[in-house]
């Protein structure tokens, strides 16, 4: 239910409390850019269950939640360490756990851009010029073709994506969850759109005035968010632009943590079980890392909204 | 392969970049023969010129002070499936005698050996991109007769010729390894030995193929990397050897 004053803002904990279930087919988007360690860790922490991640790159956040028995299922198109190697609580999980192995719904990035396109709006499915002599058709049965009625030509096509949540992270956002991106926007709006909630995580909350000075940054409009959060830092070890710089050493740290299951536990205890929240794991990486982070300022110039 | 891989690159052209040593050979044609090539990424930087090594495909370097940011959504729908790339550059593990490329799985897909990282953006760009550079070293063991799953395809395969599947791009028309390149030859799409580098022998060359790789009848000039190319590579664009390799070869 919306707060009189149109406030969405509440805690991570409440957010992923209210609006995160167990079997929940979940999307915390972002592409390098803005990914929401925080939110994630926040699901590992309430001990979330079954749940359906969907992202282009499952990248550290994913290997996370699968390390942390949250997922039942997963649907990608690049299962990476971006720059690094590989994900290896993921290829754990797929190479040597014969019992249980985690299910995977494999496309191109373009598939999965086009599932949150038809998802979004409200199609059934989207149809594109792809995967012709390729083997991901026979791997994927859900990938389809069907005829165009104009041309006759055979367009190959993805079904909907419509998550019951997603997880979008932008640099500001106003209290009703306005939120305004710049830099690489990955497939947040259209993922934001596909979703039935939608929890908007943000570097820092401005007055909506703000906001409306400079309409044309906005990416996601307040009127398709459930849950405002406040959360500095919430993106590490990815970054957001103008905020903070990726942590590429973190990235290749985790090469070895994530190789070793007994130092990967260790790990999640320390900086996700063993912290209550981000103030408390930004506190624990330590103000030098905080330090090189930092993005230096590099603003563009203004332009003219007049008329 | 990375100063290699640049001279393959024209001035001007529009460049699909992934990231590694493709990135590594956009950044140093950039720096010498080709200032005006575009850079596009998949991330969606259009005309990005990075200060630094972008570590990753969606580096912040990449979107400060570039034409131009699109979301993902326009980068393939608009920009590859739309025509406007010019080159696609792509890696793999695995490219066979046709030029498919797998980046999915060692050995079979519901139970790999190796489980690989997957298409991203590569079938796509297989198949939009005007031409495709590959960039991977020469082995039998990533240059098998067959791959064990087409992640994007070649210029022949079980499912027909280009031509006959319509892709629209002319796909992989030049392999460029450590030892030699590698084209297709005109008729079937079969790769062959076009070149090899200064110093090697091409019947040795032809022997680290998984198939009889046949050697072209006249062999292209390759002239060794000049120092200025050595000294951008090893001291300007991979200062930290992240792609170059420590001895910076």
């Amino acid at each position: 239910m919306a707060h009189p004053s149109g406030s969405k803002l509440m805690t991570m904990s409440d957010a992923i409390g209210r609006f995160v279930r167990d079997g929940d087919v979940l999307v915390i988007e972002g592409f390098t850019h803005l990914i929401c360690f925080a939110a994630a860790h926040e699901i590992i922490r309430q001990r979330r269950r079954d749940l359906t991640l969907c992202r282009l790159t499952p990248d550290l956040i994913y290997d996370q939640l699968i390390a942390a028995g949250c997922a039942k299922k997963l649907v990608f198109s690049w299962a990476g360490n971006p720059g690094v190697g590989s994900l290896h609580a993921l290829r754990r999980s797929i190479e040597k756990n014969p019992d249980r192995p985690l299910e995977l719904e494999e496309y191109s990035h373009f598939g999965l851009v086009a599932r949150f396109c038809a998802g979004a709006a409200q199609l059934p499915f989207w149809p594109m010029r792809d995967y012709r002599g390729s083997d991901l058709p026979a791997a994927n049965p859900l990938i389809k073709t069907v005829t165009c009625p104009y041309t006759g030509e055979e367009l190959a096509t993805v079904p909907a994506l419509n998550p019951d949540v997603a997880v979008i992270h932008a640099q500001r956002a106003d209290a009703s969850g306005n939120a305004q991106v710049w830099g690489l926007y990955g497939v947040q709006k259209e993922a934001a759109f596909a979703s039935d909630r939608v929890i908007l995580v943000a570097e820092e909350i401005i007055a909506e005035s703000v906001l409306r000075s400079d309409p044309n940054r906005t990416l996601i409009p307040g009127i398709i968010v459930d849950a405002v959060v406040c959360e500095p830092w919430g993106a590490h070890p990815s970054y957001a632009q103008g905020y903070y710089d990726r942590d590429n050493d973190f990235y290749i740290e985790w090469e070895d943590i994530s190789k070793d299951p007994e130092r990967l536990a260790t790990w999640l205890d320390e900086f996700v079980y063993g912290v209550a929240g981000r103030s408390e794991y930004m506190a624990k990486l330590g103000p030098e890392r905080k330090q090189r982070l930092t993005a230096s300022p590099l603003m563009s110039e203004g332009v003219n909204y007049g008329f | 392969m990375a100063v290699r891989a640049a001279h393959e690159l024209r001035d001007g052209e529009v460049v699909f970049v992934g990231i590694g040593v493709p990135n590594l050979a956009c950044n140093l044609a950039r720096a010498t023969h080709a200032p005006n090539l575009m850079l596009i990424y998949e991330s969606g930087a259009v005309g990005a010129v990075p200060d630094r090594l972008p570590v990753s495909i969606g580096d912040p370097a990449l979107v400060t002070g570039s034409l131009a940011v699109a979301p993902m959504a326009d980068i393939f729908q608009y920009y590859l499936q739309g025509g406007r790339i010019q080159v696609g550059f792509l890696g793999g593990a695995q490219i066979d005698r046709y030029g498919n490329i797998n980046s999915t799985v060692i050995g079979d897909y519901l139970h790999p050996k190796v489980r690989l990282p997957g298409s991203g953006g590569a079938c796509e760009i297989a198949i939009h991109a005007q031409r495709v550079v590959v960039v991977a070293p020469l082995s039998p063991r990533s240059f098998p007769q067959a791959v064990d799953f087409i992640t994007s395809p070649g210029l022949n395969g079980k499912y027909g010729t280009r031509e006959s599947l319509g892709l629209p791009g002319a796909g992989p028309v030049r392999i460029v390894t450590d030892m030699g390149i590698l084209a297709p030859s005109h008729g079937s799409g079969e790769l062959e030995l076009v070149g090899v580098y200064p110093g090697l022998d091409a019947d040795a060359v032809r022997k680290k193929a998984g198939w009889p790789l046949a050697v072209a009848s006249t062999l292209e000039p390759i002239l060794p990397p000049t120092e200025r190319e050595l000294h951008l590579l090893r001291d300007v664009l991979d200062v930290d050897r992240l792609y170059i390799g420590k001895r910076g070869e």
